[in-house]
């Protein structure tokens, strides 16, 4: 049996009676008071997530730019010093190997926040490729990861504003960090990088600032209400990035790896789209079960603030139109869905 | 809101963590707090038809939290009688009172001598403790 990697937080976890799960090989709080409380605060106040075991990635090197630039779809030139962007990697295929944020350093250095469950396969996947004037390293267990998310989020932690996409260096209460203006639950709020040996202490002042501290549990229901998707379950390498809606991380001009397939599906039109659903029948659609006119369910879960059945599932492109109705087959029975335009969840229309 | 640890003395328990109160021909079914911590917050009750049979050992509903989902296990066979509405509208009721207010289903017994092969709160009590 694999021992379960534990993050610097493990022990904290504990004492906050945290129930713990395996989770891309770690032991992880999936929650502490419970799933829906931890939802909620992160919709109305600000929650704190332990997202430690996240890989990082560091490239370097005078190469490093143009290397990025041939393997991540996103266009990495429009990148400075100071400024992230969500990307992707992808096969020739147009598939996806993983989807990231990448953070420019410094001019010929830069920071990759990947899946926990895909960093050694996108550390394999760089350092293969890589040049000779560019030079991948992992650097995950240098780091922890906070994730504080929710409209209160930098009012609790005395934060000033800032746009979406930039970091700079800061501290919390004399913690210092990288204050990362990113997040996967839809609400404002920051990620703070910080050095393994002072992630504790980190977590400890931004607890004592009154954020709730939130499970994996909750960060997939709120990452699902806002359709965000989960490598490994709504896109894969067996899914290309038009399919499932990414194509506005997809600058194809720059010719990254797959471009051309990624082109050739976006001029005939994706025979599949990864579509946002509501059950309007009773019943919570999970992932794997049919959907009756064709497709599966890749995300699914019931929804805190609609208190629903949600979910996501690649269907006909001509049944991925806001209004359709669907079938979802839950262990045998047939429950009726409805297509929603994403997200299925916005604090506008609530 | 979730209730504290219990395993009240007058009730029959199935080791699926399913328990019984047994009133003559009939019995009021529901889960343990046990079953309810395990799951946490309930969002969804499957329940059966009324009328419906039930047999013992096997699933006839399911429940389930934002995160799992369980077949609920007839600690007894009978017909539904009842189903309780109150859950099927608002599940987070069996967390808040899984022996009380948060029952599933009452049924008519179909064979009321299978309730000795159910354990007491005692013995229940020892067999959350053997499964760790």
């Amino acid at each position: 049996m694999q021992t379960l990697l534990r993050t610097p937080l493990y022990d904290r976890h504990v004492a906050l009676g945290a129930r713990l799960v395996p989770f891309a090989g770690w032991e992880m709080p999936v929650q502490y008071e419970g799933v829906i409380p931890e939802h909620r605060a992160v919709r109305a106040d600000a929650g704190a997530f332990d997202v430690s075991h996240m890989g990082e990635l560091v490239v370097e090197g005078s190469g490093a730019r143009d290397f990025l630039q041939s393997v991540l779809s996103n266009d990495v030139e429009r990148l400075e010093p100071g400024l992230a962007q969500y990307t992707l990697l992808t096969n020739e295929q147009g598939g996806i190997v993983d989807d990231l944020i990448v953070y420019e350093l410094e001019p010929e250095r830069f920071l990759l926040i990947v899946n926990a469950s895909n960093r050694e396969t996108d550390f394999a996947w760089l350092h293969e490729r890589e040049p000779g004037d560019a030079e991948v390293h992992d650097v995950s267990d240098d780091y922890g990861l906070i994730a504080v998310q929710g409209p209160r989020s930098l009012e609790r932690l005395g934060l000033p504003d800032a746009p979406a996409f930039t970091f700079a260096e800061g501290e919390i209460d004399g913690v210092a960090c990288t204050v990362n203006r990113t997040g996967y639950t839809g609400e404002e709020g920051v990620e703070l990088l910080v050095a393994t040996d002072a992630a504790g202490e980190l977590w400890d002042r931004v607890l004592e600032r009154g954020v709730v501290p939130c499970g994996l549990g909750a960060r997939d229901t709120l990452r699902l209400e806002v359709c965000y998707p989960l490598h490994g379950n709504d896109i894969s390498p067996e899914t290309d990035a038009i399919s499932a809606g990414l194509g506005w991380v997809c600058a194809l001009e720059t010719g990254f790896t797959g471009a051309d397939a990624l082109e050739r599906i976006k001029e005939a039109g994706p025979e599949q789209k990864l579509s946002a659903f509501v059950m309007e029948d009773p019943g919570i659609p999970r992932q794997g079960m049919p959907i009756v006119e064709g497709g599966e369910v890749t995300s699914g879960s019931h929804s805190p603030m609609l208190e629903r059945g949600i979910g996501l599932g690649y269907v006909r492109a001509e049944l991925a139109q806001p209004e359709t109705e669907l079938t979802i087959d839950v262990r045998g029975r047939n429950r009726r869905a409805r297509v929603v335009k994403k997200p299925i969840y916005s604090r506008e229309e609530s | 809101m979730a209730a504290a640890e219990s395993y009240p003395e007058d009730l029959r328990y199935h080791p699926e963590h399913d328990w019984a109160r047994v009133d003559g021909g009939e019995a009021t079914l529901g889960i343990t707090w046990f079953a309810q911590d395990a799951l946490g917050e309930l969002v969804h009750f499957e329940a059966p038809e009324e009328g419906a049979t039930l047999t013992k050992d096997q699933a006839y509903a399911e429940v389930e939290s934002v995160k799992a989902v369980s077949d609920v296990i007839a600690p007894l066979s009978g017909e539904v009688l009842e189903v309780n509405r109150a859950v099927a509208d608002a599940p987070e009721t069996v967390n808040d009172d899984p022996y009380g207010e948060g029952w599933l289903v009452r049924v008519r017994l179909t064979d009321p001598a299978e309730g000795d092969a159910l354990m007491d709160a005692e013995a229940y009590k020892q067999h959350l403790a053997e499964q760790g």
